[in-house]
């Protein structure tokens, strides 16, 4: 027993020196994004693995971004489905309508870009009523939005009305679900231990206490739910040509409240916990799928147990030490240096 | 010009489900500040239960409504004991999340025991009556009646008996009370039995002005009248009523001069242009912050 301690705490002091160089993660995204070159490529994985990754990645997108509002800021937004409609139909629009027959393989990213950057001026007009309202009337706003998404692109003709968009090509390969969804952790990680970063978290704590302190609220809030709704939007595009076809019921409330439930599963303010979240929640479903109707009862089920025994969720205010930044662990392990060597000395 | 008071009776009807709905939302929010989103599909049971009282036991209108009124009511007491009673200390949205979590369960365990749509049987014979070019039915007229007269026994409760009082002092200071002697569980209990058993009624009263249920009824319904629970500013009983007749009136008024599917788009459009001039509701009275 005493042997299996000592190797597991071997294997951890190793397993932190190796996360703890700068090499780490750059070595991490390149292995990671040439596995999936190398599955695209040489197709060894069963298409249905391959679609049930692809679907993870795209919540990763989305439970990150969404837990930018609803984790770090602590606002309650149920309006991300809104902005990933948004996004999906941009997107199709573009590839479907615009680009020229054959090209759209290589535009495909600006396409998805493209609904990134519609969805996020939409979030720019949604966080202008969040200057003034908080909480419970800041969800019915964005609840309200996301009906009114709903129901204008079901009364649009153009882009089919209620019977949906489909003409779509299969573009979205697993490379590409990669490397947005890193490109989404790596910013929304990066935004959050920033010196904005500090800024939401002291919205979530007491807004007029931070805005005394001179942070500048409504700038915070602005660039928070433009970024957030930014990746919903990519996570949108990702989506619809994965599915190849799209219709304004898929993105009503019930998709946000999935988005919510792997937000809060995870854990709020977490950006481990959103993937752990997303990742448990997909590939869950997918393992319940034999049991039909009676998954979607036990589901809300957990979340219930969950929500009473763990009300922050798994990984809620906490944070795998792969995410920190390195100079806060390099503070940590200089001040555990320092209580070594003096104990009575350090605070 | 009869066509607007034909529309006008719609609306009455339309806005009194919706009122009585609201009311639920708002009374839970009042006395423990947490959204109960599970009222919608509460509201949904509502019906499912008049569907199986009025076809397998082949009850007749008075004791299919007290009945699932009953069943519903027993049903909020239950849910908020196992559910929401642990979370009571827990940080609000983990209360909010266990509610959509509820919600869910309802949806999905109805659908899986009914996964066809059901169609509830007349329970009462319907008449209707013409005044000049307007027909009334007596549907309608019992629906908007019935409504009225729970809202009015709501309010004397609420008003004028001792449970009430106990209501409205704890929404009012949820530390003090208890020390005055006041049972604050029972009175939890009890608030979620009236605000459920009020969206049973609603359930029921839906199912009979348009037949054909499904376990997902709850979902639009539901959300519907959480706004008009904000927009008369939740928390406010009267302001509950006033917000459900005030969505209802709209919602009818758009589909009866624009194309019905514009219907969503313009109520949810008034709602946040009324959210920007009154941010706490009609009747609410807007909190001031303390640091």
């Amino acid at each position: 027993m005493a042997t299996v301690l000592s190797i597991y705490q071997a294997l951890l002091k190793r397993w932190h020196t190796l996360t703890g160089h700068t090499f780490f993660w750059p070595s991490f995204m390149i292995a990671g994004l040439s596995f999936c070159v190398a599955i695209n490529i040489y197709d060894f994985l069963d298409l249905y693995l391959q679609l049930i990754l692809i679907y993870v990645g795209i919540n990763i997108i989305l439970t990150v971004s969404l837990n930018l509002i609803n984790g770090y800021m602590g606002e309650f937004s149920v309006g991300h489905a809104g902005f990933m409609a948004v996004g999906a139909y941009l997107a199709s629009l573009l590839t479907v309508h615009v680009f020229p027959v054959g090209a759209s393989d290589f535009l495909f990213p600006l396409a998805i870009l493209a609904g990134g950057l519609g969805a996020g001026l939409i979030g720019f007009l949604v966080a202008i009523p969040s200057f003034k309202t908080r909480g419970d009337y800041l969800a019915i706003v964005t609840l309200a939005f996301c009906m009114i998404v709903k129901s204008v692109l079901e009364n649009i003709d153009a882009v089919g009305g209620p019977r949906g968009l489909l003409g779509m090509e299969k573009l979205t390969t697993l490379p590409w679900v990669f490397f947005w969804a890193a490109l989404s952790v790596w910013v929304i990680r990066n935004l959050v231990y920033s010196n904005f970063g500090r800024g939401v978290l002291s919205i979530r704590e007491d807004e007029i206490a931070s805005d005394l302190m001179s942070v500048n609220t409504r700038q915070v809030k602005m660039i928070a739910f433009v970024v957030s709704s930014f990746f919903a939007g990519i996570a949108g595009g990702l989506f619809a040509h994965a599915l190849q076809f799209i219709n304004p019921r898929m993105f009503d409330i019930i998709k946000s409240t999935d988005i919510l439930i792997m937000v809060y599963l995870g854990g709020i303010a977490s950006i481990s916990g959103s993937i752990v979240g997303a990742v448990i929640y997909t590939i869950l479903l997918e393992i319940l799928r034999p049991l039909g109707v009676w998954r979607m009862v036990f589901m809300p089920l957990m979340l219930v147990l969950l929500m009473i025994y763990r009300p922050h969720g798994i990984l809620g205010l906490k944070e795998v030490r792969l995410f920190e930044p390195l100079r806060d662990l390099i503070t940590e392990k200089r001040w555990r240096q320092k209580k070594k060597e003096a104990p009575d000395a350090a605070p | 010009m009869a066509y607007f008071f034909q529309q006008a009776l719609n609306a009455l009807q339309l806005g009194s489900i919706y009122a009585l709905i609201a009311l639920g939302y708002t009374m839970v929010y009042g006395i423990l500040t947490m959204i109960n989103f599970a009222h919608g599909d509460l509201f949904m049971v509502g019906a499912f239960f008049c569907f199986l009282l009025a076809v397998y036991l082949n009850l007749s209108f008075i004791p299919t409504l007290l009945l699932s009124m009953l069943g519903v009511a027993f049903l909020g007491v239950i849910i908020e004991r196992m559910a929401y009673k642990p979370l009571r200390n827990a940080p609000r949205v983990s209360a909010i999340i266990t509610a959509l979590g509820v919600g869910l369960f309802l949806e999905n365990f109805t659908l899986a025991l009914s996964p066809y749509p059901k169609h509830i049987p007349a329970l009462l014979t319907n008449t209707t009556w013409t005044v000049g070019s307007l027909s009334i039915s007596s549907l309608q007229v019992i629906v908007i009646l019935l409504s009225l007269i729970l809202m009015l026994i709501l309010d004397f409760v609420v008003q004028h008996t001792k449970a009430g009082m106990a209501m409205r002092a704890i929404s009012w200071d949820k530390t003090i009370v208890p020390l005055m002697g006041v049972p604050v569980n029972k009175i939890i209990s009890l608030t979620f039995a009236i605000g459920t058993g009020l969206g049973g009624a609603a359930g029921m009263m839906y199912g009979l002005a348009y037949p054909v249920i499904d376990p997902y009824m709850g979902i639009m319904v539901g959300w519907k009248a959480f706004i008009s629970a904000v927009v008369g500013g939740i928390g406010n009983i009267r302001g509950a009523m006033i917000g459900g007749f005030i969505l209802g009136g709209v919602e009818i008024l758009v589909a009866a001069f624009f194309p019905s599917t514009y219907r969503d788009f313009v109520a949810f459009t008034l709602l946040l242009i009324l959210l920007i001039f009154r941010p706490y509701g009609i009747l609410g009275k807007p909190q001031p912050q303390k640091v």
